[in-house]
């Protein structure tokens, strides 16, 4: 991707990213998140992760958002609309706490051994990527060592391999968290029918 | 700068732009245009009416004795009426709403609609080497390894204008309807992805073209007839194939808003549903918004299930794909396979909007959440198990 759009995207993903804390209206706000979140998943994509690009827009612009902006479209939004004195000391927080923020990812993103490794210094070792899922013999997925020969990237398989073989342990731990937030919510909200007889 | 121009391939831009223009402007669009007409005339044969058959080009307006009618079809002229109709109507925009979100919406119903097209392969590949192309151009505007995806996640963003329509025109009936839409859509995209899931287990794959690739070379998928698709491990994994379908179609029905389950303009309950306020032009991209993701979402399940733009029995007639090898002629064909499908898919779609009744609204949500969501999961689990026995190579 050509360095001019990068910087576009990064500035749409920053300059929305702005609006939502600076927005008076309650769906502006949450319009602007989505667009980011649009931003984002452009340069992601610019990094040749079409998985998580497009996974970042279906799930938070197309989801989350979704399920954040028809709560705002149910609430009187009137007070905020109009607007009250702007609160100072939240504002200082916000912008040191930014601040310590970005320092720390400079400080760490630093130190990376990759750091100094640009697109065109460390290119994609497709190829040899293929030989060694070659070499693993029985483990070896033919759909991935395939789409390596070809020069594609397969991301999404790799991502499910690793999820599946490597951590699988953790997904099923994250599957259990959700079905008990699941169940939990399903009995917070589940109705007393001696209370409310309808 | 120079070098920035340099390293542009001219070539793919122009390609890519021609593809782009030549799918969704030239074919996509005048395809919306077709189902109007195609609707009301189904409607009607299925009424035991006429319809509209009389509208041709007016040429009796400019002096002429007779209209002209297209292809000798009486009607086929319209939709183009409809579209002039909608043009020449007074653009009113009501004093309460938010102008600017009330002017977002309808675009937003229909640019996701038409962003999907990028990942739909409509043909095999066009050997335009007599043109100075050496590579054959491949019929498909973005080749992504995560084509349906892509398409699940741009049409997601289609909820925005149905959301921001209710909420922007201020007023309670739209209000009501959006409410009702997007709940829907929100609920019903759960079981369209998962409804899928069980394919993409049996290719082994999500780029859409080489998965309709293996449907020319094996056999469709729900049709495993040549190839193949007559060993006895694809004719078991036919089941939980049909289910997927039979999933897929309905969620894609509530997706598309279509009856039965058109419960945003349930017009007894809520005059219009979301776009109750909006008229003219406006009004008409909310409508062609719909029907151009009904098309595509024809266009995907005659992709993922009916082989896309694979010609029945290919391999025996020798009509199928050699990639690289694939001659003009060849290519069309491919191309008007495609759209035929498409063609007899809207048709289906237009059958049942015209034979079933609505259904109420907490059945539509009851049938979401404790049936639709529950079967594609275990269609998954189905799939799954019977792959450890009959693994598709």
């Amino acid at each position: 991707m050509p360095p001019l759009l990068f910087y576009l995207f990064a500035l749409i993903t920053l300059g929305f990213g702005l609006n939502v804390v600076i927005a008076r209206n309650p769906v502006t706000s949450a319009l602007s998140l989505a667009v980011s979140f649009v931003g984002l998943a452009a340069l992601f994509l610019s990094l040749d992760a079409y998985f998580i690009g497009t996974l970042q827009v279906l799930v938070y612009a197309g989801a989350v958002m979704v399920l954040f902006l028809f709560i705002i479209m149910l609430m009187d939004i009137k007070a905020e609309v109009l607007g009250g004195r702007a609160n100072l000391s939240a504002m200082v927080a916000g912008v040191l706490v930014a601040a310590i923020l970005a320092v720390q990812i400079a400080t760490v993103s630093g130190r990376l051994s990759q750091s100094e490794a640009t697109l065109q210094t460390a290119p994609l070792q497709l190829s040899e990527a293929a030989k060694s899922w070659e070499a693993r013999g029985k483990q070896n997925l033919p759909t991935i060592s395939r789409d390596l020969k070809a020069g594609n990237l397969p991301d999404a398989k790799l991502m499910g391999e690793t999820l599946f073989s490597k951590y699988a342990f953790h997904l099923q731990m994250v599957g259990l968290l959700l079905l008990v937030g699941t169940v939990g919510v399903v009995a917070l909200s589940k109705r007393d029918k001696e209370a409310s007889p309808s | 700068m120079a070098a920035f121009f340099a390293n542009i391939d001219l070539t793919f831009l122009i390609v890519s732009l021609v593809k782009i223009v030549g799918f969704t402007f030239a074919a996509v669009l005048p395809l919306v245009t077709v189902c109007v007409y195609l609707e009301r005339r189904f409607s009607a044969v299925i009424q035991d009416r006429v319809g509209p058959n009389r509208v041709g080009v007016p040429l009796t307006l400019l002096g002429f004795k007779k209209d002209v009618q297209i292809l000798g079809i009486g009607g086929l002229f319209q939709a183009a009426a409809d579209g002039v109709k909608f043009i020449l109507k007074e653009d009113f925009t009501p004093k309460m709403v938010n102008t600017f979100y009330f002017w977002l919406a309808p675009c937003l119903t229909v640019v996701p609609a038409l962003l999907t097209c990028a990942v739909l392969p409509f043909g095999s590949e066009l050997d335009f080497s007599f043109l100075g192309l050496e590579q054959p151009v491949k019929a498909v505007i973005a080749d992504l390894n995560v084509g349906p995806l892509y398409t699940f996640a741009i049409a997601s963003l289609g909820v925005y204008g149905i959301v921001l329509a209710g909420w922007a025109s201020n007023s309670k009936y739209p209000f009501l309807g959006s409410v009702r839409s997007s709940a829907q859509m929100i609920s019903y995209e759960l079981s369209l992805g998962l409804s899928i899931i069980p394919v993409f287990m049996v290719f082994g794959e999500m780029n859409l073209p080489k998965i309709t690739q293996f449907q020319d070379a094996h056999g469709w998928l729900i049709l495993p007839l040549w190839g193949d698709g007559l060993s006895v491990g694809r004719w078991i994994l036919w089941i939980p194939m049909l289910i997927s379908f039979v999933l897929f179609t309905i969620a894609m029905f509530a997706e598309t808003n279509r009856l039965p389950f058109d419960l945003a303009e349930c017009e007894t309950e809520l005059v219009g549903g979301y776009h109750t306020e909006y008229s003219s032009m406006k009004f008409a991209l909310f409508f062609m918004g719909e029907y151009a993701a009904m098309i595509i979402g024809s266009g995907l399940a005659v992709t993922l299930f009916l082989g896309g733009w694979s010609i029945p029995f290919a391999p025996v007639l020798g009509l199928d794909f050699k990639e690289g090898a694939t001659p003009l002629w060849l290519g069309l064909l491919h191309m008007g396979s495609f759209f035929a499908k498409v063609l007899g898919f809207i048709l289906f779609f237009i059958l049942i909007r015209w034979s079933l009744p609505r259904f109420r609204f907490d059945q539509l949500m009851k049938f979401g959440w404790l049936f639709m969501f529950e079967a594609a999961l275990a269609n998954v689990l189905l799939t799954a198990v019977l792959m450890i026995w009959f693994p598709v190579k």
